[in-house]
């Protein structure tokens, strides 16, 4: 077959009908992978909850988001039965050493820190990623903690006065940690749910809360101290 | 050319990353581990194939003045396909790889072969020519992923044959380019 001649007319017909029959082959794709993708979100987010609120598997799952800061925190409440088993909140601080940190921690219906793991992070592979539990153990000791009896009511490493042990050599990632549980906290205190409310259901609201003033305060106070302290990482 | 040696001429004689020194972004970034680089290999080899296929299919069909775009959107749509598909079925091997996947569409030995190649060659050589390439692609990529995370982690496709910790800079940035060069002086020396 002769090669087309490029004519204003040709061309356009050909790419119009290259990109047409594109968009059909990507529509069809897009819509038989649609439902597994969605299915494997759900699963990872269902795993990431099950780690820091064990048996939320079993539990049903009511979403909150609230804004801090510009960016989202949820709250996923999990009901066994009517009754509370825990929160999981999925949180952040920006003040890691590779910029956002996400961290998923979960809370008894008192605030007391049942478990906590990172969700994402950019750190630095051996330094930084060590607050992951796949890489080490170190965010074991979060387990227990109860920020409400810590002085000031303030969640803190070692080095500012606190009482968490920072990883070796990576302790700007350990007060991001600190400070992201800490948003996590806060936020939560600020919105502890009641069975009350979770029977009326208010899935997916974005509630705006009071206490956002304050608390871009105190985490920027709690994390600007000294941030280049020891030069580590 | 015989269609064997349009096969073989990927892996050594014109191997994309050792010999053409093309595609050389994701090689260096996704190379962490081996299982990444022989994901990413695999993901490239599908493109190649399917573009390589199509864009043969079509040549006579597409006009001089605007084949580029139509390669590209040839190409960006077995991307996106590719994209769409381990994002729903291998979720993890999908965020480990992230944003290299679609930065396959600028990976320059897609737009090489279909340029050089399969716009002038009949269907089957084409795929012949995408396997080929899109293997030795794969192979360079599993192969410095590999050197890296068997000197950076003291392990190989996530199996940990010593416990200890690694020369931390070959999982970092310049252990690709250490690793890259040294796989480079290897393959010359090879292949004289």
């Amino acid at each position: 077959m002769a090669k087309k001649e490029s004519t204003f007319l040709n061309m356009t017909l050909t790419l119009f009908v290259i990109t047409a029959v594109a968009a059909v082959a990507l529509g069809y794709v897009y819509n038989i992978t649609k439902d597994p993708i969605q299915k494997a979100k759900d699963e990872k987010l269902k795993a990431a909850i099950n780690i820091v609120v064990p048996g939320a598997d079993k539990g049903e799952i009511v979403t909150d988001i609230v804004e801090v800061e510009g960016k989202e925190v949820y709250l996923y409440t999990i009901t066994v039965d009517n009754e509370i088993l825990g929160t999981a909140v999925n949180t952040f601080s920006i003040n890691g050493f590779g910029g956002l940190i996400r961290v998923m921690v979960g809370f008894d219906v008192n605030g007391v820190i049942i478990d906590s793991d990172v969700l994402e992070h950019k750190e630095t592979p051996g330094l930084g990623d060590k607050s992951s539990k796949s890489v080490s153990s170190w965010n074991e000791q979060f387990k227990g903690m109860d920020i409400s009896i810590m002085k000031d009511q303030q969640l803190k490493v070692t080095k500012d006065g606190g009482e968490v042990d920072a990883i070796t050599a990576a302790t700007i990632t350990s007060r991001a940690y600190c400070g992201a549980i800490q948003t996590a906290w806060t936020v939560f205190m600020a919105n502890k749910p009641s069975v009350e409310e979770l029977a009326e259901g208010t899935p997916e609201e974005v509630i705006e809360t009071e206490n956002v003033e304050t608390l871009e305060e105190d985490v920027d106070a709690e994390i600007n101290v000294e941030p280049n302290d020891g030069g580590n990482e | 050319m015989s269609n064997l040696k349009n096969f073989t001429k990927g892996f050594f004689k014109e191997n994309p990353v050792f010999i053409l020194l093309l595609g050389l972004c994701p090689t260096l970034g996704v190379t962490t581990s081996a299982i990444n680089g022989l994901a990413m290999g695999l993901a490239t080899t599908f493109v190649l194939i399917g573009s390589n296929v199509v864009i043969s299919l079509i040549k006579s069909l597409i006009p001089d003045k605007v084949r580029i775009p139509a390669f590209i959107v040839v190409i960006a749509s077995f991307v996106t396909i590719i994209d769409l598909v381990m994002a729903a079925y291998v979720p993890a091997l999908y965020e480990s790889l992230g944003l290299f996947i679609p930065l396959i569409v600028v990976n320059c030995i897609v737009l090489g072969r279909a340029e050089a190649f399969a716009s002038k060659n009949t269907v089957f050589s084409s795929f012949i020519d995408g396997l080929g390439m899109g293997l030795g692609f794969a192979f360079a990529l599993t192969l410095l992923g590999s050197v890296r995370e068997i000197l950076g982690s003291l392990s190989i496709f996530g199996f940990k044959f010593i416990q200890a910790d690694g020369i931390l800079v070959f999982v970092l940035a310049p252990g690709a380019f250490f690793g890259l060069a040294y796989l480079i002086v290897l393959m010359k020396k090879i292949s004289k």
